[in-house]
């Protein structure tokens, strides 16, 4: 078979392809945008007609996953972390009714936030949802992983949760493919009733997932994703999840003295750490992300032998992992370079030259001054770099959809006016039903929804809200004589600032939607128009 | 063989072109890879870098240890002092001296000269102007990737032959400016090494 370089995120969406797959559901989001973004290019995917559109927001994509599963076909669904949250209700309640076509959800972490307002760890929620996890360590792996994830989906009627990291999913390696499976034929689930939860039948699924447990923990044990390896040197063991073993080979190129255990499947295999524990002196987990197995083998107490790991300081508490992190908690002696000169100056991200943002920003900055600072809730995407200087213009970035939310609710607290700075596409990811709650008290903000026609932060996905935004508005309860669409350009600046002050000086809900199609969309598209005209003249 | 390269560029500026040359001249000559590479926020504007690491044997880490990078090769002169820590003592820096300036508190030029004229091993070229004499500014890239060449470990040959694999369907005319690019940028280093 072909062998591939591919990123951690490429190996994945060929592993789902090769698994399967007839749909992948996702919204965007780093470092998970690749996968699907692999798929919806891919030419056996086309030719196979794999779904893959971007859906509205990962609880859609992943309710959308468990419809196709329902109907007896695999499904990938993918997000990052924060997506998780958003599609928290379906996942929870998706373990219980669990499935019938393989269904596998594939989260990628952020540790040390790259991208991202958090580092949390998905493993937790695997742990909390009761359903098996994996971890893949490299590239290869994460392609057989998903591939045996799809298998043990459907063996135990279970969705499967995988979790990588930025590092894994944005790095290159070569993967060594296997050949690709048939679709699944349309099926209805073997027990109608399975998908009803209502009290009655979800404590009786409850059970069965709290049955399954000891099958899931006897997999962990069994598989060869877990591996016991034998070491001389007794003084200490090694527990190595995920990409930390790769941090740890990397630090014994001659080979590693000590027992390890490396962990990428779980339920945690007890009886691995046991062995494990009871042959060394003293144990140090090396995990991507929280302290999720050190926790464990401490337990409540932490009476039992030296654990060292990221909660006594062994590792940093909190960021990515790295190659130098792991060397200093084993004492490993290197040369640490040279410093950075001072003269170096950090070089933030910032909105592009000619981005629609700069001159939304600079009209709104405008109207704001005489109110003083403070009162612009804003959202997730390119236009939260309105918080970097020159701009300063935005007080809040928390989660998609909650600037209007929290406009609203400061509004209610009498802060008036407060305005709210949402992008488009986070607009139809969470930011209708924020502006129901607002239109149904008639509160006294404005609400800016930046359409650059794209999701810019990302790297310029197709929006949902793609030519619908006025539409919705109005549909929800928007007061026309409110609603104004107006074009972001330094030419119509005045008459733009006119607008948006008469609004924010309204004692009611008002929505301005600044409209210019994002720069880079915009270049690639010029581009793309020009390179069709040249092969057409050829 | 073994060789760890450090890639360095601001957002935009198209660093993993580089490195997707040199990583088919690599899988060609058998040898494994692994290239850890900046997607999301800092792609707008911010400075990043990929870690590119070229071996005969398996490789573990996608991360370059501190003190151990055999190049960096930066199409940025500020940004090539940014990884510095990454350097092995015996290390070699390969730097455009074009500096990309978005940021209002960019240093002086000639500081950042200063610093970069400290380090022992270097190759500071004008890949910008290069590029231009050959009438092809968008192969700046290549220039810099042809001062890197004599310090690849790798066969020259298989360079070429990968700019020939990766620009062939784009038509004759376009293969040619990128290796005479990669060849002026050769040519450069070999005579200032
Ligand atoms: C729950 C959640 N899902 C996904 C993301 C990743 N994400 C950050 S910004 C963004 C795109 C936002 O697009 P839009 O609102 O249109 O603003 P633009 O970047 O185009 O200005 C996405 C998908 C996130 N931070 N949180």
């Amino acid at each position: 078979m072909q062998k591939l370089l591919l990123l951690g995120d490429e190996a994945i969406a060929q592993a789902a392809i090769d698994a399967g797959i007839s749909g992948v559901y996702a919204y965007p989001g780093t470092p998970s945008t690749e996968i699907t973004e692999y798929i919806q290019k891919s030419k056996v995917a086309k030719e196979r007609n794999i779904k893959s559109t971007w859906s509205a927001n990962e609880k859609t994509a992943l309710e959308g996953a468990l419809g196709m599963s329902y109907a007896g076909k695999r499904a990938l669904a993918c997000m990052k972390h924060v997506g998780l949250n958003v599609a928290a209700d379906p996942f929870m309640n998706m373990a219980i009714t669990g499935v019938n076509g393989g269904l596998v959800i594939l989260v990628a972490d952020d540790p040390s936030m790259h991208s991202s307002q958090d580092e949390q760890d998905s493993r937790y929620y695997g742990k909390f949802a009761l359903m098996p996890t994996f971890e893949p360590s490299n590239q290869q792996e994460a392609y057989d992983i998903i591939r045996f994830a799809f298998e043990y989906s459907e063996k135990y009627e279970i969705p499967v949760l995988v979790r990588v990291t930025t590092r894994l999913a944005h790095s290159r390696s070569g993967v060594q493919l296997a050949p690709i499976r048939d679709e699944n034929e349309n099926s209805m689930p073997k027990n109608l009733r399975q998908f009803i939860l209502l009290p009655a039948n979800a404590r009786v699924q409850y059970n069965k997932l709290i049955e399954k447990q000891t099958s899931f923990e006897k997999e962990a044990e069994e598989s060869s994703f877990n591996q016991f390896i034998e070491g001389e040197d007794k003084s200490m063991g090694i527990v190595a999840c995920g990409i930390g073993y790769n941090y740890l080979l990397e630090n014994f190129p001659n080979g590693c003295p000590y027992p390890i255990l490396k962990i990428s499947q779980y339920p945690t295999p007890r009886h691995m750490v046991e062995k494990l524990y009871n042959s060394v002196d003293k144990i140090i987990v090396i995990e991507d992300g929280y302290p999720f197995v050190e926790e464990q083998i401490r337990g409540v107490l932490d009476n039992g032998k030296e654990v060292l790991g990221r909660l006594d300081g062994t590792l940093p508490r909190t960021g990515e992992l790295n190659p130098d992190h792991v060397a200093r908690a084993f004492g490993i002696d290197f040369y640490e370079g040279a410093p950075v000169p001072e003269i170096v100056k950090p070089r933030p991200p910032a909105m592009c030259v000619g981005c629609s943002h700069i001159d939304s920003y600079n009209a709104l900055n405008e109207v704001m001054e005489k109110y003083g600072d403070g009162r612009v809730f804003s959202d997730i995407g390119c236009y939260t770099l309105g918080a970097l200087p020159p701009f300063n213009a935005i007080n809040s970035c928390v989660d998609m959809g909650a600037s209007i939310t929290m406009a609203k609710g400061a509004a209610d607290a009498g802060l008036v006016p407060a305005v709210a700075v949402i992008g488009d596409s986070t607009f139809t990811h969470s930011g209708m039903t924020s502006l129901l709650d607002a239109i149904n008290d008639n509160s006294p903000i404005t609400v800016l929804i930046l359409d650059n026609s794209t999701a810019g932060m990302t790297g310029g996905q197709t929006s949902s809200a793609f030519g619908k935004i006025e539409q919705i508005c109005l549909g929800l309860g928007v007061d026309p004589e409110h609603l104004h669409v107006i074009r972001p350009l330094k030419k119509f600046h005045a008459e733009n600032v006119e607008i948006i002050a008469k609004e924010v000086e309204y004692n009611g809900l008002s929505v301005i939607i600044p409209t210019r199609e994002c720069i880079q969309t915009l270049n690639r598209r010029m581009r793309q128009r020009f390179k069709d005209k040249e092969n057409k003249s050829k | 063989m073994k060789i760890d390269i450090i890639l360095a560029g601001v957002g935009g500026q198209g660093i993993l072109s580089i490195a997707a040359t040199i990583g088919l001249a690599a899988l060609k000559n058998d040898l494994y890879l692994k290239q850890a590479e900046v997607h999301g926020m800092s792609q707008r504007g911010g400075d990043v870098q990929s870690n590119l690491r070229l071996s005969d044997k398996p490789i573990h880490s996608d991360l370059i240890a501190l003190g151990q990078a055999d190049l960096i090769i930066s199409v940025e002169p500020m940004e090539a002092l940014r990884y510095l820590p990454y350097l092995a003592k015996d290390g070699w820096v390969i730097t455009n001296d074009q500096p990309f300036k978005n940021i209002p508190n960019y240093p002086e030029m000639e500081d950042v000269l200063a610093e970069l004229n400290k380090i022992s091993q270097k190759i500071i070229i004008n890949a910008d102007q290069i590029a231009r004499d050959l009438e092809s500014p968008r192969s700046a890239n290549m220039v810099i990737l042809g001062a890197a060449s004599p310090f690849l470990n790798m066969d020259y040959d298989s360079l070429e032959d990968a700019i020939r694999r990766q620009f062939g369907s784009k038509g004759e005319e376009v293969v040619d400016v990128n290796i005479n690019a990669i060849r002026a940028g050769r040519e450069f280093a070999l005579k200032n090494k």
